[in-house]
């Protein structure tokens, strides 16, 4: 028992094990839920929600809110599960961050002033959140989930999240930093 | 009357259900997720970077152990594969777009979930905001984009067995052996 223990307080495990584990779920997830595990539609529902509590009826009047249903399905409590669990491995891990609002790799390159780091990842989270919903799919839905169905949507996208990742990442530290 | 009645209420508690098993999974995918590291900006644009190579491990050893137990249920006819259709405009100029996202962010839908439960507000402010802000940008273009660019080379519902027809395992088999082989190099490159 208390090995068990001494291993969920544990800041990291190898990602061989949490891959492995990341692939047992999918398998419980098909089996008991009949469904992939995904993240990126909720943020799209999460989005059609706002439109409509601001603006009244219309949000769920767009076409692509009725395609994706503006509502709190297993998806959404899917996404708001990752929060949780992401907290409470961190909590009992002692890795809970407070006050982090720069990653260090980002302040090596742009230093370390919040409003500079927060502006970027605006600007990468609306690029990030409008490819999502384009190619139909995420890390997880496409790049986890469709590929190891060996979706042809899935495996394309997921080579080409990477390529454009690869190709950003390095333009962005190296030749704009 | 009555009939209708108790019938709203099996909905409800089916539907709660639902709800209550999705939440379980999110939990447990959070929670490999931070103790994986992948919460943490540094590491996934490391992978980006090719200089961490983390991201990459987890998602190959998620893919290639998701494979084999779902197509074994497959076989056994215990569960249905969920696919999404594509086509080549959808699928390579949504996840282009979706790449440079991603390196700038610095996170991914299902990781910044993660990164915000580990405490991270660049995360939780200006990353959130943006990708609902993102998703709702796609949702008025949407119409316009879904007679054009999405429709570009549509091949639907497709799998790489289908597309080559052939048995799923004859596919299975050699990729998984693939995946092993690239971790073992990535292992073998000190990475």
């Amino acid at each position: 028992m208390e090995t068990t223990i001494s291993v969920l307080t544990e800041t990291a495990w190898s990602p061989y094990v949490a891959g492995i584990g990341i692939g047992v779920l999918s398998w419980l997830s098909f089996l008991i839920s009949g469904k992939p595990i995904a993240t990126s539609t909720s943020f799209a529902q999460t989005s059609g929600m706002i439109e409509g509590v601001i603006s009244g009826r219309k949000a769920g009047e767009r076409p692509y809110f009725k395609k994706i249903k503006t509502r709190i399905g297993w998806q959404w409590m899917l996404v708001l599960g990752v929060i949780a669990g992401a907290f409470i491995s961190a909590l009992i891990s002692g890795d809970l961050q407070t006050n982090a609002w720069v990653p260090p790799l980002w302040a090596s390159a742009f230093g370390d002033k919040a409003l500079t780091r927060v502006l970027a990842a605006l600007a990468g989270g609306v690029i990030l959140g409008f490819g999502a919903r384009f190619a139909g799919g995420c890390t997880s839905g496409h790049g986890i989930s469709g590929t190891l169905q060996l979706a042809v949507s899935s495996w394309i996208s997921a080579i080409f999240f990477f390529v454009g990742g690869i190709i950003a990442a390095h333009l962005i530290f190296h030749v704009i930093a | 009357m009555n009939g209708e009645k108790s019938e709203s209420v099996i909905d409800r508690k089916a539907d709660n259900r639902e709800l209550l098993t999705g939440l379980g999974f999110g939990i447990l995918f959070g929670f490999l997720l931070h103790k994986g590291g992948v919460t943490k900006y540094d590491v996934i644009v490391g992978q980006l970077l090719l200089t961490d190579f983390t991201v990459i491990k987890i998602m190959l050893s998620a893919v290639a152990t998701g494979m084999v137990g779902v197509y074994f249920m497959k076989s056994m006819g215990w569960v249905r594969l969920s696919l999404k259709s594509g086509s080549l405009g959808m699928n390579i100029v949504g996840a282009l777009i979706f790449g440079v996202g991603f390196a700038l962010l610095g996170y991914c839908p299902g990781t910044i979930a993660g990164a915000i439960g580990n405490g991270y507000l660049d995360a939780l402010t200006g990353g959130l905001a943006g990708i609902l802000l993102g998703t709702w940008i796609f949702a008025i273009l949407y119409p316009k984009l879904k007679k054009g660019i999405l429709k570009r080379g549509e091949f639907g519902d497709l799998t790489i067995p289908g597309l080559l027809k052939v048995n799923d395992w004859v596919v299975i088999v050699p990729v998984v052996t693939l995946i092993i082989l690239l971790l073992l190099l990535i292992e073998r490159a000190g990475f």
